[in-house]
């Protein structure tokens, strides 16, 4: 069972870094998404998996001899918590970003790091011999 | 529960809540001040206590360590909480002359508190996963105040940043998972003995390269800090302040804290990448600096490189480093934050951050020239300025290990940013504006000068007092190095007599 899950893992983070690879906003925070989901299940698959066991007592309130490990669980559903609020805020921010650029293409996305040659960097006493277009 | 500790966490919170009923200008503004003020209060009796008491450590809701969330406040973590509530109180005081009526309608004195709330609670927790919630708290709402500023460039900013810092976050929960799996435990104290005693030291060397990733990348270590001079220029000049005071500087906390305390099995592996990259960084920012022509680039790029003379600090593990590192990042704190907010001021005379289009400052108001020189002398290590004594000790310590190249580097790094630091100088302060039009200081109204130099000259005050009078923080530094290095009063006072 714990091999199945950490290979679904292994699977989920691959499927994940080849779309965030794809220099597309929206692909991009899809694959962070799948990554942030392979982590969360590797954290349930390092804290034990049981089956069919309750967590600290039994239904009738009696200590379990044998209980699953309640606080891997717990991290979990933190986790799943926080990344639901941060991705909530990552889609609005695209909206935003969508909005303001008109495209959601990381390559294209210079405004707040402006190519060297551009104009407006070229003042009077910095103005530098051209680049070729496309270089840092 | 100890609550001298909780109160420096609970007090900012209480605060963003009043100010989200209050989300008038006025009103937020002056409710984040008291709060900041608070904090600052509470912060002080923290760092007393400590220092009169040795560590301090408080059981949440009273579960017993191992088990339940745990704050300690050590030497270093009391200081940085104090450091955080003088910054908070700077920033709040001349954010009420920036801060529009749109963005504090928005929140922003909401975020504002919240951002040091996360940051006071991930000095003081004691617990990997705790930590990772502040880390979370702290970043969400820095994600706020960066797309608050509403400009296109603070949005292609505020992008670079919410994403390179989600990956940031994706390795810290992996890594603490998978922490919490091979060792059973998740409190820092406990770990010191889980990790030492496990039986596959190759596995816990494994879980620390991936703290390491994960807090360098919030640290801005080479070769982690794109994210950092592509969004600290864009948003507001007072959240600028803020993040290149603090934000990076919990990435530096939180890998001291890691690899002081808990992984500290294979110092010739992990240490010694810590001291390469501490040097990487160290000269990719100074140079990356010197390539910039906007005044808050030109910052952004050297927070990257002095952020590699703390790391260097760690990576040497001697005493003397570690004193350097604790008092390299005390001044550092100040001084940054205040060139920022000398930007801030300049924006607002000048009407541009890019060096060519601005200047003229130095005749229109020789008092906020004042104001730059102190920290940009003390940024670049001049004597007898605070970076001078923490540049000292680091050098003399990195002779000390026989490190002769990060010794040569660490000082080629120096000079190099007095080379920017002139740039700066000479293009904003000496140079005629190049508009032919002459900037003056009363352009201010006198409650916006009050607000803005009023905290600016308390900021350069401190950074003054601490150069000509090194001894006692200098003693406080050693202390707190002291602590790092043999964590028995800290395990201690988190474990009692059970360990």
């Amino acid at each position: 069972m714990e091999t199945l899950i950490a290979l679904l893992a292994g699977a989920l983070t691959t499927a994940g870094i080849w779309l965030m690879l794809s220099g597309h906003l929206l692909r991009f925070l899809f694959g962070l998404m799948l990554i942030s989901n392979a982590v969360n299940l590797a954290i349930f698959t390092a804290g034990r998996l049981s089956m069919g066991r309750p967590p600290l007592l039994e239904p009738g309130g009696a200590p379990a001899p044998e209980m699953a490990n309640a606080l891997p669980q717990a991290l979990l559903l933190t986790a799943i918590v926080i990344g639901f609020g941060l991705f909530a805020f990552a889609l609005a921010l695209t909206i935003r970003a969508f909005r303001a650029f008109g495209h959601l293409e990381v390559d294209r996305m210079r405004l707040a790091e402006p190519e060297p040659a551009e104009p407006e960097l070229a003042g009077p006493e910095l103005a530098r011999p051209e680049k070729p277009a496309g270089a840092m | 529960m100890s609550w001298i500790v909780a109160l420096p966490i609970l007090t900012p919170f209480i605060g963003a809540a009043a100010c989200l009923f209050l989300r008038n200008r006025r009103g937020s503004g002056w409710i984040s001040v008291l709060t900041a003020l608070v904090s600052l209060g509470l912060a002080l009796r923290l760092l007393v206590t400590v220092m009169e008491n040795g560590v301090i450590a408080g059981q949440v809701s009273a579960w017993p360590a191992p088990f339940g969330i745990t704050l300690v406040a050590d030497y270093l973590s009391a200081a940085m909480v104090l450091i955080t509530a003088i910054i908070g109180l700077a920033t709040a005081l001349w954010a009420m002359a920036e801060i529009g009526p749109t963005s504090a309608r928005l929140g922003w004195f909401v975020l504002f508190q919240t951002l040091l709330g996360g940051v006071t609670g991930a000095f003081l927790t004691g617990d990997l996963f705790n930590l990772y919630v502040w880390f979370e708290v702290l970043l969400i709402s820095s994600f706020g105040l960066l797309a608050i500023g509403g400009s296109r460039k603070a949005t292609d900013g505020a992008v670079k940043y919410v994403t390179l810092n989600l990956i940031a976050t994706a390795f810290f929960l992996s890594a603490a998972g998978l922490t919490y799996g091979a060792t059973g435990t998740l409190n820092m104290a406990d770990l010191h003995r889980a990790v030492a005693e496990h039986p596959d030291q190759g596995l816990m060397t494994v879980i620390a390269m991936l703290f390491m990733l994960a807090f360098g990348m919030k640290a801005a270590v080479f070769p982690l800090f794109f994210w950092l001079p592509a969004s600290y220029h864009t948003p507001h000049y007072a959240v600028s302040a803020l993040f290149a005071g603090l934000l990076t500087k919990v990435g530096v906390y939180a890998l001291i804290r890691v690899f002081t305390l808990i992984f500290t099995h294979d110092q010739g592996w992990t240490h010694e990448i810590l001291l390469w990259c501490a040097c990487l960084t160290m000269l990719t920012g100074v140079l990356g600096a010197a390539a910039q022509s906007d005044f808050r680039k030109i910052l952004s790029f050297h927070i990257v490189s002095q952020i590699g003379y703390m790391v260097l600090g760690l990576a040497l593990m001697t005493p003397l480093a570690l004193t350097g590192a604790v008092f390299y990042i005390l001044h550092h704190i100040i001084v940054k934050a205040n060139l920022f907010l000398v930007a801030g001021v300049s924006r607002r005379l000048t009407g541009g951050s890019e060096l060519a289009q601005i200047g003229g400052l130095y005749r229109a108001a020789p008092f906020l020239a004042l104001l730059f020189l102190i920290p940009a002398f003390s940024l670049a290590g001049f004597p007898p300025l605070s970076g001078f004594w923490a540049k000292f000790l680091l050098v003399k310590a990195s002779l000390d290990a026989q490190e002769w190249l990060v010794a040569g580097i660490a000082l080629v790094v120096g000079l190099l940013t007095i080379f920017s630091m002139t740039k700066i100088w000479a293009a904003a302060f000496w140079k005629p504006h190049p508009g032919g039009y002459e900037p003056v200081l009363t352009q201010l109204s006198l409650r916006a000068r009050a607000l803005m130099l009023g905290p600016m000259a308390a900021l350069a005050l401190m950074t003054l007092v601490i150069g000509l009078m090194p001894q006692p923080f200098l003693s406080f530094a050693t202390r707190a190095a002291g602590q790092l290095l043999d964590p028995a009063a800290y395990i201690h006072a988190v474990l009692g007599d059970k360990q």
